[in-house]
């Protein structure tokens, strides 16, 4: 069994998401322009947690949707086909600030096909990044708006995050050596 | 999720799991396709030829669309204008076609076998897209994926397919991917087209078309293959509308739910009464829209399957 760390438990993650959701508040002053879109597997469930926290904050609901960007990846030739998700993004994004919310940034590869795949969809005034962990070892020029830990890793580790709504028994973030 | 198939040759090799994740992975092209932007880049760059030695129009359209919304190019190839008019082979064509760099071959043939045949001799990937009476796995695909969606399982559904099974292609692949998928797979039709050794292939055949509808969830009508049959198998149309065909009266005896399916082309008159073609319990239409969607998943996975070592001689 390879050996697995927990870095962050379930009180970690609600305050690294409560942190985040301020700092949303923070940097966007018009509150009504502001939209999460969340990319699944993982980033979905954050973005629907955020918004919870941020309604709480704003005193009014805030636009969830879900980003499918498989369609979009540029390594779909070099691996077997990922599996493609349901997109979901029930408002219109253009003119809107759209807070793209992933779990783990890598290698910004991810963030770089939701950004090509927003463009079907309208055009956001503008787009900001929040994860919950970044973990670096970037191949492109992509830096997150709003980071819930940085987590210094080796390419050997690979880093999970475990959440109720997707049938775990709590919230965790595990960082294992593959 | 699993999916390591370089080529789609048939339901026949497939597993359960390898049907399901077709079936999941088309769920997320559907929604693509009712978007304004109906267009993803996942095989930009590629090269689709439809090399479609057979004629069709609704299959060929169907995946014409689905490579062009993955912005793959397409390139569609029709025997009539082409060499092999001039006695040009299959093989030789298709060498060609692979000349000029064609990432996928979606091949439709009266021979059974010419795509597994096109398949050992080609790098591209080949998709079957109906081989003589053989299979017609996109169609199988896009069938279990429509009463998936209406009924929101397969398993323990029952399923009667009614009409020419022994010349259908769509039949066989239709009976694979139920009777893997886990339904009750009955056929019926004259006993000429519909003979006991189906049996074999794990379903039911009757010739009591009252008794083959009453119990169904989905009912499949297949239209008579004038261009396969050598020979009449019935003595005629009419006596097959009479004792074969869907109308008013069976229709009244169906389950109050049951799906009315039909892959096209509709023979209206013959296998099934207009009026049902065109009423609410009939997903005739919904079977075309999911067909792109079905279609442009089954590119997108064999795209990214690994070709497996030949094994060991």
């Amino acid at each position: 069994m390879p050996e697995a760390t927990v870095i962050l438990d379930a009180t970690a993650i609600q305050r690294a998401l409560t942190r985040i959701a301020h700092e949303i508040a923070e940097r966007n002053e018009h509150s009504t322009e502001v939209v999460l879109i969340g990319i699944p597997v993982g980033g979905d469930h954050l973005a629907a947690r955020l918004a919870k926290i941020l309604s709480g904050i704003w005193n009014h609901a805030v636009p969830v949707g879900i980003l499918d960007v498989t369609m979009h990846r540029d390594d779909l030739d070099q691996r077997v086909a990922p599996t493609v998700h349901p997109t979901d993004i029930p408002f219109d994004v253009t003119g809107k600030t759209v807070v793209l919310v992933d779990d783990v940034l890598f290698s910004g590869r991810t963030t770089r096909a939701a950004m090509d795949a927003l463009n079907d969809f309208g055009r956001p005034k503008k787009i900001q990044l929040a994860v919950l962990v970044d973990r670096g070892h970037r191949d492109l020029p992509i830096k997150a708006d709003f980071v819930g830990k940085n987590v210094p890793t080796s390419l050997d580790e690979k880093i999970s995050l475990l959440l109720t709504e997707s049938g775990a028994a709590r919230d965790e973030v595990i960082l294992k050596k593959k | 999720m699993s999916w390591t198939k370089k080529h789609l040759l048939d339901i026949e090799s497939l597993t359960a799991e390898e049907i399901t994740t077709v079936l999941d992975t088309a769920r997320g092209f559907k929604a693509v396709g009712e978007r304004a932007i109906k267009k993803v880049p996942a095989l930009r760059g590629k090269t689709v030829v439809n090399l479609f030695v057979e004629p069709s129009t609704r299959t060929r359209i169907s995946f014409e669309l689905a490579a062009q919304r993955l912005s793959a190019d397409i390139v569609n190839f029709s025997a009539e204008a082409s060499s092999f008019k001039k006695g040009e082979t299959l093989k030789d064509t298709a060498l060609n076609l692979e000349a000029l760099n064609a990432d996928f071959i979606i091949i439709r043939h009266s021979a059974s076998g010419a795509p597994h045949f096109l398949s050992r001799v080609l790098d591209a990937h080949v998709i079957n897209a109906g081989d003589g009476a053989h299979e017609h796995p996109t169609q199988a695909l896009l069938d279990t994926f429509t009463i998936r969606e209406k009924k929101g399982k397969i398993a323990g559904l029952n399923v009667t397919i009614l009409g020419d099974i022994l010349y259908s292609r769509v039949a066989r692949s239709d009976i694979w991917a139920l009777t893997k998928l886990g339904a009750n797979v009955t056929l019926c039709g004259p006993s000429t087209l519909v003979p006991k050794t189906f049996e074999q292939m794990g379903c039911r055949v009757t010739h009591d078309v009252d008794e083959a509808i009453r119990d169904a969830d989905v009912i499949n009508l297949l239209r008579i293959q004038h261009e396969r049959q050598r020979k009449t198998m019935f003595p005629s149309i009419g006596e097959y509308t009479q004792l074969f065909g869907l109308n008013k009266a069976r229709f009244a005896k169906t389950k109050p739910d049951a799906l009315i399916m039909h892959p096209g082309p509709i023979n209206r008159g013959v296998e099934i009464d207009s009026e049902i073609a065109d009423c609410s319990r009939s997903v005739i239409l919904e079977q075309v829209t999911n067909g792109l969607a079905v279609r442009m998943a089954v590119l997108f996975l064999v795209n990214g399957g690994k070709a497996l070592p030949e094994p060991a001689q």
